[in-house]
């Protein structure tokens, strides 16, 4: 474990030095993320100005949620983009490259390209989970400040684990995939609201096919100390994060497949 | 007979290739039913090498040169056959065959384009976990080799080309491999630099008992290099021998080259055939089998009036031409 953690920081370094070399680029890269980001929340700001409150959640419950969201997905962010890039590596055949070296392609990939400039949305969303928690009343025991740290690595595991589906599929196609952000980018959307604000279909989507509830809403609502509208139980919501670390595992598994694809088709 | 260092016995590879139809609804269709159309890029090759051999890979563009080097670098996994590569199963142990193998391509390079080259090499020792001794040694050597250490603080982007190869050549020879894959390692390369990367290969493999595959459209490579060569073409082996066994093979004919004293001449002589002329120099051919050079040569000095003359065998391109349209490769 110790090695591939050694060789990560390497490529982070790399990663690191070949972005300073643009400078201009990299300062302005980092203030576009956090505005982008800061414009998202302010309108989040601006709907609950007007309607005061969405369904039965305040304010300061979705900060918390969109805050949480943001962190974690901001974690993945930094750790992704080579999977985004899988559709361009393997028609250039640079993927060949990442075989003939003696690593798993997956820590390649994950070392690939760290973007320094995804810390303006892990410091912005950071922060409005900060502001959040002045105005929540939240009772931070030891088991709620260990599940809070359990949802922000689980989560980050769970979007990893989306990227690298989408990563998978382009041993197949080599078909732009707009499709899948859907499930991605729209389904990380989606999951910054309190997922009892949306239509049952939908919930059941995203619990049951695609966890992305298990490991925001559920363990949320036990950090809020909030009873479950949809009548859960505060062991499930504990336990209900470890379903985005599976899920992950279950990419990984199907990323292998894929590889098998890719080894025995050469396409 | 020893164990050879890396076996390739009957290896069939096919792939299928989506057929595209033209127009808008071919596109369309396209997407409703796809047809395939299937492609043996490998016929039951084989081949040995042994321990420190240094051969010529050649064919055509879509031969299987390439579809090759990916099963024995562990890329690809083939449909049938069996390879070992220093007696491991490339394909089904993909990283302990990749920590044995070099890989150079020249067309692309496996550095960081925006780092100084130093850095490349130094994420390249933690990529193939060489110990900092090791490393250190290995990578001084090679500088030395093809001074490189003048190159260590230049990014990637703005070396020339045969720096760049340079650079190429000693990133896949920091871990020490067994094995090393060249794909038209001089191409676009000036001619001092082929010299330099072309002298480089071959004191790493007579000194250091690398084994060499070295694929190449570059002749000159070839007869500077190897002794033997592998000619592929539809993706089976069409000759696996030494460079002039190949030639004596494909033609027994040798070159007749005249300077002539007064340009006013035409040679005439029923064992030679005329191939081109260029001011006084003449070009010509001959069988060897049919007379004997020496009494040829004698012939035609007594007859003309010559200022020098030589003989020489026809060009390697020539020879791999021949053998291609042999083939019907084209």
């Amino acid at each position: 474990m110790a090695n591939p953690l050694a060789l990560y920081t390497h490529y982070v370094s790399i990663s690191l030095r070949s972005q300073m070399q643009y400078r201009v680029s990299f300062i302005l890269g980092t203030m576009g993320q956090l505005l982008g980001t800061a414009v998202e929340f302010i309108g989040i700001l601006a709907l609950f100005d007007r309607f005061g409150s969405l369904s039965q959640w305040s304010l300061a419950e979705v900060a918390f949620f969109y805050g949480l969201v943001n962190v974690a997905f901001a974690v993945t962010d930094m750790l992704s983009r080579g999977f985004d890039h899988v559709g361009d590596l393997v028609r250039t055949g640079e993927f060949d490259r990442m075989l003939l070296r003696p690593r798993s392609t997956v820590l390649q990939l994950i070392g690939q390209e760290f973007t320094l400039k995804r810390f303006g949305r892990f410091f912005q969303g950071g922060g409005v989970l900060l502001w959040s928690t002045l105005y929540l009343d939240i009772a931070w025991s030891p088991a709620v400040v260990a599940l809070t740290a359990v949802t922000v690595i689980c989560g980050a595991c769970f979007f990893l684990g989306l990227f690298i589906n989408i990563g998978t599929l382009s041993f197949w196609t080599t078909e732009t995939l707009e499709l899948m952000n859907v499930l991605t980018y729209g389904g990380i959307e989606a999951s910054k609201y309190p997922l009892a604000i949306y239509r049952t279909w939908f919930r059941r989507f995203f619990t049951m096919v695609i966890p992305m509830g298990c490991v925001t809403y559920f363990p949320i609502l036990a950090i809020l100390g909030r009873p479950d509208p949809l009548g859960t139980s505060l062991a499930f919501q504990y336990t209900a994060p470890f379903f985005g670390l599976l899920y992950f595992v279950l990419s990984l598994f199907i990323w292998r497949l894929g590889l098998r694809h890719y080894r025995s088709t050469g396409s | 007979m020893p164990v050879p260092h890396i076996l390739v016995e009957n290896i069939v590879k096919t792939f299928r290739i989506a057929q595209r139809r033209s127009g808008l609804w071919g596109a369309f269709q396209g997407v409703l039913r796809r047809e395939y159309r299937t492609i043996k890029a490998l016929d039951r090759v084989s081949f040995e090498l042994a321990q420190g051999e240094l051969v010529g890979y050649i064919g055509p563009n879509g031969a299987g040169k390439s579809t090759t080097v990916k099963v024995l670098s562990g890329i690809l996994v083939p449909d049938s056959g069996r390879c070992e590569v220093d007696g491991r199963v490339p394909w089904r142990n993909r990283i302990a065959n990749a920590a044995n193998i070099g890989v150079v391509f020249g067309q692309r390079t496996q550095l960081w384009w925006d780092l100084p080259v130093i850095e490349s090499f130094d994420l390249l020792r933690d990529i193939y976990r060489i110990g900092s001794g090791e490393y250190e040694r290995a990578r001084d050597e090679l500088a030395a080799l093809m001074d490189l250490e003048p190159l260590y603080d230049i990014p990637v982007r703005q070396l020339s080309l045969g720096q760049r190869m340079r650079c190429d050549l000693a990133a896949a020879l920091l871990h020490a491999p067994s094995v090393l894959f060249l794909d038209e390692p001089t191409i676009g390369l000036d001619a001092v630099s082929k010299l330099a990367v072309r002298d480089f290969i071959k004191r790493l493999n007579r000194e250091r008992g690398v084994t060499v595959v070295l694929t190449t459209h570059d002749m000159d490579d070839i007869e500077a290099l190897c002794e033997r060569v592998m000619v592929i073409g539809h993706g089976s082996i069409l000759s696996d021998s030494t460079l002039d066994d190949l030639r004596a093979r494909v033609t027994r004919e040798r070159r007749l080259i005249i300077d002539l004293l007064d340009d006013g001449q035409a040679i005439e002589d029923p064992d030679v055939d005329f191939i081109s002329r260029s001011g006084n120099r003449v070009h010509l051919q001959f069988d060897p089998d049919r007379v004997q050079t020496a009494a040829l040569i004698s012939r035609i000095t007594a007859k003309y009036a010559i200022k020098d003359l030589y003989v020489e065998n026809p060009p390697i391109e020539e020879i791999i031409s021949r053998l291609y349209d042999e083939h019907e490769l084209r």
